[in-house]
């Protein structure tokens, strides 16, 4: 048993960091702040990782992708949330692309992955639908050939960033018999395609991330099929057994972690700082001691994988506690910034409002609500640990 | 990065589970338990000819040489043995000090015999008000000539009734609480002045307080430096923290098994129990919480082996996780095992005891909160 770092290790953790510290400059994180500005700062990073060769950390290198192992993978995640850069937006480069280089035909890999890889496409994923939430293979929007074509009908929900987006992959159903899972194909759909309208979804934290995306007479074409026609699900499968390296967010949460302590020396009370209170102290403590344990859970899924395990009922795991520890510091920012987290998000500025982090603090509360939700909910999640790990 | 076991690990780990499996029954357990030294000699011999007594001792000693992973997986059998012999008081305290704080002379004498099993030991350190720190002792040593003169009382002396020798602290110096002034003291324990109240703890283990008076023990008896014991004891302890935490690991990890077993049989209105979504969710996080702890367990051992100097928090830790953790994997035990979960008869109420104890031992989670948030948010700025 080590968990030591090798020297090579070392060595990689050090240019990691340098990459960050001249690539991801101010100029660039204001861009990313400001929403007008957000989806080209976005495409602007993903193309400084894309240009270092370090956008794809998950996918083979025959395909573009970085081939690192997974303590390798663990410390370019570390440095990433240490430095507080977001991740990639993980439609295309986590998720679909995955898809397309399993399953694709090779006109399909040639068409996409060099795009995906570039960020040239913005992609969102068409999975749930109005009525069929956690029961996905339930699904009803339908796609029925007619000469080269599907005729798409139905509609999307929950689709993160589709108001960005300029292809959507999608779960359809093109057939009724047999079981439920078995009549489903996967369809990468493009955006501009007349029929398709994206209608915006408000939300509890007064931003817009999703949406409804509706899908009326859409033509696509067969070639935009992966695989075959009925197997989708096989594929769609395939993509949430993916190694998710990043699925607890641990390294973002002890970061999130530290800003809670950053800011909690600044809030005093009575004349004690609330970092010297002993009850939140402990509330503190028993949120980073669940985070130091998880993120020995995570090395040891990493390990277990890198040795040629697949990642199973343990991605759950991760899922289940990691979740719940991003709420519970959520929790924590909301009761640090005291009345501040009432704040509403408008044009007031931070000098005008005496403070800094309480509208975030809010949003990222009331956002954050969504993750026990999306992903299979972490009630499916015990169910599928119950099933597959303790046999009942 | 990999959390492989060496193949002499595996050898050792295998070895004490083929013993638990085949030769500790829980009913073997229970008559070395209800025995009056409340455990079996003969178990204890076979130990020592397994090799078992020597792992944590320096090879010129005879010893195995091992370290804390070593450790780990010996003690997390144990756990799930339910194991009444008193491994953490005779190798891992009593033979712990003296490994690491003992002079070439005392580990010669001493640690060849706790190898061979001809020696059990233990740690005199608790006192009546001292609770869960360590440093409190009222007991005093004051040195006449080429002797100290010990008074004072120990309690609940793990395996004090059963041991041939004692490593006692006292107070050489300072105030009642004071870290410095502490020393440690090698005691037979027939020597003369020294007297005895053995009885039984509710997880079986056999305890002894003790009462020193007017005891004369050699100066070259001193453990360590005069006033200098609380660091030795604080490394010691640790390290034990982390044995006791593995035992804890093994525990729960036997409770959850049984549990799930019994779920899976055991019908109400016509079903399996297990098949009740409620019940099922309630598996899930107990499980999790199994995995959390070890994985827990591990990072403290990591951080121990590498001698990273956060070591310290990741062990107060694992003790406020295990605390915690321990409760409700041994709650939903009691609780899925209905009616049954109560009786004497089961092994499920036995293990909860155990794990209650080795919760309370060197300080319970509420404790080690508060020394965890001691390290953590002391101010600087």
């Amino acid at each position: 048993m080590d968990t030591s770092f090798a020297t090579e290790d070392l060595a990689f953790r050090d240019e990691v960091r340098a990459f960050f510290a001249e690539a991801y400059d101010e100029e660039l994180q204001g861009r990313l702040a400001d929403l007008s500005t957000y989806k080209e700062a976005v495409i602007d990073w993903q193309r400084r990782l894309y240009n270092k060769g370090w956008v794809a950390a998950g996918w083979p290198v025959e395909h573009g992708g970085t081939g690192w192992n997974s303590t390798q993978k663990f410390i370019y995640e570390t440095e990433r949330a240490a430095a507080g850069i977001p991740d990639v937006i993980p439609f295309g480069l986590a998720m679909v692309g995955h898809v397309i280089y399993t399953f694709g035909n090779e006109e399909q890999k040639a068409r996409f992955l060099p795009r995906i890889l570039n960020s040239d496409d913005w992609w969102c994923q068409g999975y749930s639908e109005p009525g069929s939430g956690s029961d996905l293979a339930s699904l009803k929007t339908s796609a029925v050939v007619d000469g080269d074509d599907y005729i798409v009908n139905g509609a999307k929900i929950w689709t993160s960033y589709a108001q960005h987006a300029d292809w959507i992959f999608c779960l359809v159903r093109t057939s009724t018999e047999g079981k439920k899972q078995e009549g489903i194909s996967f369809l990468l759909i493009d955006m501009t395609t007349p029929g398709i309208n994206v209608k915006p979804i408000a939300t509890i934290d007064d931003h817009h991330s999703l949406n409804e995306v509706e899908f009326a007479d859409v033509r696509v074409p067969i070639a935009n099929r992966i695989g075959e026609q009925d197997k989708g699900w096989t594929y769609a499968k395939a993509l949430l057994a993916h190694e998710r390296t990043n699925i607890a967010g641990v390294a973002d949460s002890k970061r999130s972690l530290g800003q809670v302590r950053t800011f909690a020396k600044k809030e005093i009370n009575g004349g004690v700082a609330l970092i010297d209170d002993p009850v939140f102290q402990s509330r503190l403590s028993s949120i980073d001691i669940d985070l130091m344990a998880l993120e020995y859970t995570e090395l040891r899924v990493l390990a277990a994988v890198s040795a040629g395990g697949a990642p199973g009922a343990e991605s759950s795991l991760l899922k289940i506690k990691g979740t719940e520890v991003q709420q519970a510091i959520q929790e924590l920012q909301m009761e640090v910034a005291g009345y501040y987290q009432g704040l509403l998000v408008d044009d007031l500025s931070v000098e005008q409002l005496g403070h800094s982090f309480g509208r975030a603090a809010r949003q990222s509360y009331m956002y954050g609500r969504a993750a026990t939700i999306y992903g299979g909910s972490n009630e499916v999640q015990k169910n599928i640990i119950a099933k597959a790990v303790l046999g009942l | 990065m990999n959390f492989d076991f060496s193949e002499e690990q595996v050898m050792l780990r295998d070895s004490v589970a083929r013993f638990i499996k085949e030769d500790y029954a829980f009913e073997t357990r229970c008559s070395a338990v209800a025995s009056q030294e409340g455990m079996s000699r003969e178990t204890w011999q076979t130990f020592a000819d397994l090799g078992w007594l020597s792992v944590p001792f320096a090879e010129e000693h005879g010893g195995f040489g091992g370290g804390a992973v070593d450790t780990m997986l010996v003690m997390e059998e144990f756990g799930k043995g339910l194991l009444a012999e008193p491994y953490l008081a005779t190798v891992l305290l009593f033979g712990g000090l003296i490994q690491k704080g003992g002079s070439q002379a005392q580990r010669e004498a001493h640690i060849p015999k706790i190898i061979d099993g001809s020696r059990l030991g233990a740690f005199a350190y608790l006192e009546r008000q001292s609770r869960f720190e360590m440093a409190d002792v009222m007991t005093s040593a004051v040195k006449e000539g080429d002797h100290y003169r010990l008074n004072g009382e120990k309690v609940v002396v793990f395996n004090g009734g059963n041991a041939d020798y004692l490593v006692v602290s006292a107070r050489t110096s300072g105030e009642q609480s004071d870290t410095q002034g502490v020393s440690l003291f090698l005691v037979p324990a027939d020597i003369a002045g020294v007297s005895l109240l053995s009885y039984s703890m509710m997880d079986g283990q056999q305890v002894a307080n003790l009462t020193f008076e007017d005891v004369q023990v050699p100066a070259a008896d001193l453990v360590g430096n005069l006033g200098e014991a609380s660091a030795l004891i604080e490394s010691v302890v640790m390290e034990a923290n982390l044995g006791l935490a593995a035992e804890a690991v093994g525990i729960m990890g036997e409770l959850n098994a049984k549990t799930l077993e019994y779920t899976k049989t055991r019908e109400q209105f016509g079903v399996a129990i297990g098949s009740f979504q409620a019940l099922q969710h309630r598996m899930v996080e107990t499980f999790m919480a199994y995995e959390q702890t070890k994985s827990l367990l591990y990072r403290a051992v990591c951080a121990l082996s590498n001698g990273d100097e956060d070591a310290a928090p990741v062990i107060h830790a694992l003790k406020v996780m295990i605390d915690r953790a321990g409760k409700l994997v041994f709650g939903e035990a009691i609780q899925m095992h209905g009616g049954m979960g109560l009786t004497d008869d089961l092994d499920i109420g036995h293990y909860a005891k155990r794990l209650m104890m080795i919760n309370t031992t060197f300080g319970n989670g509420d404790y080690h909160l508060g020394k965890f948030n001691a390290l953590r948010y002391a101010r600087t700025d």
